[in-house]
């Protein structure tokens, strides 16, 4: 039985939900199912009430450190747990002239991180220019979250890492695990063994090595209905069978909890895993996750220059409380002093030792 | 109350006999707790002892826990198979074992 409905979810995903029309495409429909039965009906307390009890509602920002942009939904490939329900058949793409307007904010911001991400960033045809121009500003860490794959995908992105290295840029990219059943049930066939070629061909120009300043970071996403434990501990696992196996180098390992929402959030319905996964979620809460969740010190920037606390805030269309609510009116004083915007998704960032688009935060 | 013996739910109220013995039931999971920290053996090795020891004691509250910490911690299915192999080689040794004593008392009782 568990086994058809999974078998149905890996056709079902190789569109993205918006492509499929299915319900959970509808934003609204997520937030209504976040704040359902579960928690309505007292099984579970709200996000709200749970931070309530340290006297951390309402969230506030701290000083800003992280300008997340999203340059486009569009992406090679579709995976299961996607939080952006990216694929092929999204069409959303950041223009040039978004792109103008946030390099501004770049040139000006106090933040020490920049963050591309997408979909697959390189897939927007103005990504190079874009890199070029934001590499110009001096901000201490550029990071690009890349799918691996890409590098791969056409001839014209077979030059990537020396691309990257060119214009000094952190790699952050995703991987599973270090067997390829477990990769490839999650991100689609034969990514694993495009992963590791990219990997080597990364190495090979220098990244990931150790000592040197070419960082290559990876990002582990449990597969499955579960949390993430240990980062020090899978990072210690995959460096070894990396190395042993393929003799691949990287830095450090970010371990990042799936959030229920978009993709997630239909297989954990369709599998019959969400009620049990929200109890995992709130049951691992930590107060001192909460301290230093991602939202307090970043800005993400969706494709069409809207503001939102973090990315799957973006992807739940809940944009900043804040007079100040596109970039091109960007405000550090004004946004600075918002309320973040909360519900029950919030609970993967605070489970364990928390999460974050760098890994954990406690 | 439920109609039958176990209830999945039930392994999240695994907190509540505390409820009835406080001292006993905090005792039990300060060293429960303690027992599967890192040591002389890693968490992880540990996390696979205890997969194979619920499956020798056939609990089913058990194996949900530890498979699903055994996933949380990277452990492969072929890691956790062989984990269970262990276990029944133990059970079923255990049970041969016992053969010798059968032919001893076999042995004893024949001309």
């Amino acid at each position: 039985m568990a086994q058809s409905i999974l078998t149905d979810i890996k056709k079902a995903a190789k569109k993205s939900l918006k492509a499929r029309e299915d319900e959970l495409a509808d934003t609204q429909k997520q937030l209504e199912i976040l704040s359902g039965d579960l928690f309505a009906g007292g099984d579970l307390p709200f996000f709200k009430d749970k931070i309530s009890e340290s006297g951390q509602f309402p969230l506030k920002p701290k000083k800003l450190e992280v300008l997340q942009i999203n340059v486009g939904y569009m992406c090679n490939q579709v995976c299961a747990h996607c939080h952006v329900d990216a694929g092929p058949d999204r069409q959303e793409i950041m223009t040039r002239e978004t792109m103008e307007q946030c390099l501004e904010v770049i040139r000006t911001t106090g933040a020490h991180t920049l963050d591309l991400t997408g979909g697959a960033p390189e897939m927007n045809p103005d990504f190079r220019w874009f890199v070029e121009e934001a590499s110009k500003a001096g901000i201490q860490d550029f990071i690009v979250r890349s799918n691996l794959t890409i590098i791969l995908a056409n001839k014209k992105y077979h030059d990537l890492p020396e691309f990257f290295k060119k214009h000094n840029v952190h790699v952050v990219s995703s991987m599973p695990h270090y067997t390829r059943g477990k990769t490839d049930k999650q991100r689609g066939d034969g990514v694993f063994d495009k992963s590791i070629k990219a990997l080597q061909m990364l190495n090979k120009v220098g990244y990931g090595m150790p000592n040197s300043d070419l960082r290559l970071d990876l990002v582990y996403n449990p597969s499955g209905a579960f949390l993430p434990t240990d980062q020090s501990a899978m990072e210690r696992d995959f460096k070894k069978a990396l190395k042993e196996d393929f003799d691949i180098d990287f830095h450090n390992l970010f371990a990042i909890t799936n959030l229920p929402i978009s993709r997630f959030l239909d297989y954990l319905i369709a599998s019959d895993n969400y009620e049990d996964y929200m109890y995992s979620l709130v049951e691992a809460y930590n107060p001192a996750a909460v301290e230093n969740v991602m939202c307090t010190n970043t800005i993400s920037v969706s494709w069409d220059g809207w503001l939102y606390d973090c990315d799957f805030n973006q992807m739940l269309d809940l944009k900043v409380a804040s007079k100040v609510k596109h970039i091109k009116d960007y405000n550090d004083d004004v946004l600075n002093n918002r309320d973040i915007i909360i519900s029950q998704h919030c609970y993967g960032c605070t489970a364990g030792a928390g999460s974050s688009c760098q890994g954990t935060v406690a | 109350m439920a109609n039958s013996y176990y209830d999945p739910a039930d392994l999240r109220k695994f907190g509540n006999i505390t409820e009835w013995s406080e001292e006993l039931g905090n005792k039990f999971f300060d060293y429960y707790g303690k027992v599967f920290e890192e040591g002389a053996l890693s968490a992880r090795e540990k996390s696979l002892i205890a997969l194979a020891v619920a499956h020798v004691v056939k609990c089913p509250y058990c194996i949900d826990a530890y498979t699903k910490d055994g996933l949380q911690r990277g452990i492969t299915k072929e890691e956790m198979m062989e984990a269970v192999h262990a276990g029944a080689a133990i059970e079923s040794g255990a049970t041969l074992v016992h053969g010798v004593q059968m032919m001893n008392k076999y042995d004893k009782l024949s001309m």
